[in-house]
């Protein structure tokens, strides 16, 4: 079972392997930098299905599928399933437990979902209550919009902070089998940040602070220094938020410029369109599993930081003018580990 | 770690409303000015169309020109394009009666899947609905005060 280090970062003894993973991208992802590297694509975003919301529970389901489906486990053999995703009552990923069978926990971390997931799982594998067990999440651009915004025919300008909810979905197996994969070793659960932004379209900037927070404690707890790492990922800063946090964490005595790349900032690299680059639980998820946790296996990356930020505020929340509470959680991940 | 400690939440905040990514205004204003423009062009010629070619009243006129735009700003929400027109008009097409209808049909197209009653009905004036409590609730105060005016 882990033992804690530092103020509160978590040392996984039999470190979880990530036996297999898998992600599913809509069409403006497909057409990104990374296209080629999802496993699953496509182009409408109604899915073939009614609605936008069977489309991204479709995206889900998919993404759980394949990944049980690489790891040549059985539904039956997956001990827990821990799955979240952005819309109110997380249906997709109710829904998706209930097709699948598996006992369910039911996380929202808003965007930083697939760190926590991870976090969670790997503690539920090592300390030995799971043997296998499932990480996932999903976002949906239209469904995202939906939810927090105005309905997607409304022609209304974005502002230039503003993000584009990705249509993604990973999916991540943790096992407590051993041999040759990627280990999370690992884990700092993250504390809610809030810096008192209270503007919906600049996420970046509320997230950021939390992203500079988990990574420097993660670094004064395992002793490590940022340029241990291959890669620090942080999930959906953006553009914007990505300065921010290079800037904030100098301030604080961290470098991160030479190895931060964001997924947000990095998934519609090159589209204008997408002011500050992409948000949502699928973005950082499908990055993970469609680009970093491939290259991790590729031997091109030996040791990256996974901090996948979250927003916590609601409609609500921000109608009644409260600022925007933010969270982020890092899992580190390498390869080559050995008992 | 506490980054409270580190960074000073009121230095952050202006920080952030300094270094961010701003609008083009002078860019918006401009695409603003000749979309919006090039709409009251339509309406014009829809006047002009109206009273000259199929000799319609005045009265008949101004509902003729107000359909027409009504009816042009639902069908290009419909096909999808108006909001790719917002995306870079802004105002231009915000502000205008194609603005209106696009915020009304949005949410119609929007909520159809939650049913014709608590899905359509219920939604419809979610974006439209404070433009008509305010313009109406402002024009009655407006009537209330040009009576009192007539009769002093």
């Amino acid at each position: 079972m882990g033992i804690r280090i530092g103020s509160r970062t978590v040392k996984f003894d039999m470190p979880p392997n990530i036996i297999s993973f898998s992600s599913v991208a809509g069409k403006d992802e497909m057409n990104g930098p990374y296209g080629s590297c999802f496993d699953i694509t496509f182009e409408d975003g109604l899915w073939g299905e009614k609605t936008y919301e069977l489309a991204e529970r479709k995206m889900q389901l998919k993404a759980v599928e394949t990944a049980l489906k690489k790891s040549g486990l059985k539904a039956d053999e997956i001990h827990l399933l821990f799955g979240g995703d952005l819309l109110n009552q997380i249906i997709s990923s109710g829904f998706v437990a209930r097709q699948m069978g598996i006992p369910f926990i039911g996380l929202y971390g808003a965007c930083s979902t697939m760190s926590e997931s991870l976090l969670v799982g790997s503690m539920a594998v090592d300390g030995g209550f799971a043997q296998h067990a499932i990480s996932t999440t999903s976002s949906h651009f239209a469904t995202a919009e939906r939810q927090f915004r105005n309905p997607l025919e409304l022609g209304t300008p974005k502002t230039p902070t503003a993000q584009n909810t990705a249509t993604a979905a990973g999916a991540v197996v943790l096992s407590a089998r051993r041999g040759q994969y990627p280990s999370v070793i690992y884990a700092t659960p993250g504390r809610v940040v809030d810096m008192g932004i209270n503007d919906v379209n600049n996420m970046g900037a509320a997230m950021a602070p939390a992203a500079a927070e988990t990574i420097i404690c993660h670094m004064e707890d395992t002793g490590r220094q940022p340029g241990d790492y291959d890669a620090i990922v942080t999930g959906d800063l953006g553009v914007f938020g990505s300065e921010l946090l290079i800037k904030y964490a100098s301030e604080s005595g961290w470098d991160l410029s030479g190895v931060h790349k964001d997924c947000g900032a990095l998934i519609y690299e090159g589209n204008k369109l997408m002011h500050c680059g992409g948000s949502g639980c699928g973005c950082s998820a499908s990055m993970l599993c469609g680009y970093f946790l491939p290259e991790l296996i590729k031997g091109n990356l030996k040791r990256i930081l996974f901090v996948a930020t979250g927003a916590l505020h609601s409609p609500t929340s921000a109608l009644q003018g409260e600022t925007i509470p933010s969270i982020a959680h890092a899992i580190a991940i390498e390869t080559g580990y050995s008992l | 770690m506490d980054i409270k400690k580190n960074i000073d939440a009121t230095n952050y905040q202006e920080y952030v409303k300094r270094a961010m990514p701003k609008s083009h205004l002078f860019k918006e204003c401009l695409m603003a000015f000749i979309v919006g423009g090039l709409i009251c062009v339509l309406g014009e010629a829809l006047n002009d169309f109206g009273g000259n070619v199929i000799m319609l009243d005045e009265a008949g006129v101004n509902a003729f020109r107000s359909a027409t735009l009504i009816f042009l700003g639902a069908l290009f929400t419909g096909i999808g394009i108006y909001d790719v027109l917002g995306r870079f008009a802004g105002a231009g097409s915000i502000v205008p009666i194609t603005g209106f209808a696009n915020s009304i049909v949005s949410p119609a197209l929007e909520y159809k899947w939650e049913g014709y009653i608590l899905g359509v009905g219920a939604k419809l004036f979610t974006i439209a609905g404070p433009v008509l409590v305010y313009g109406i609730s402002s024009s009655i105060i407006v009537g209330i005060i040009y009576y009192i005016i007539g009769v002093i």
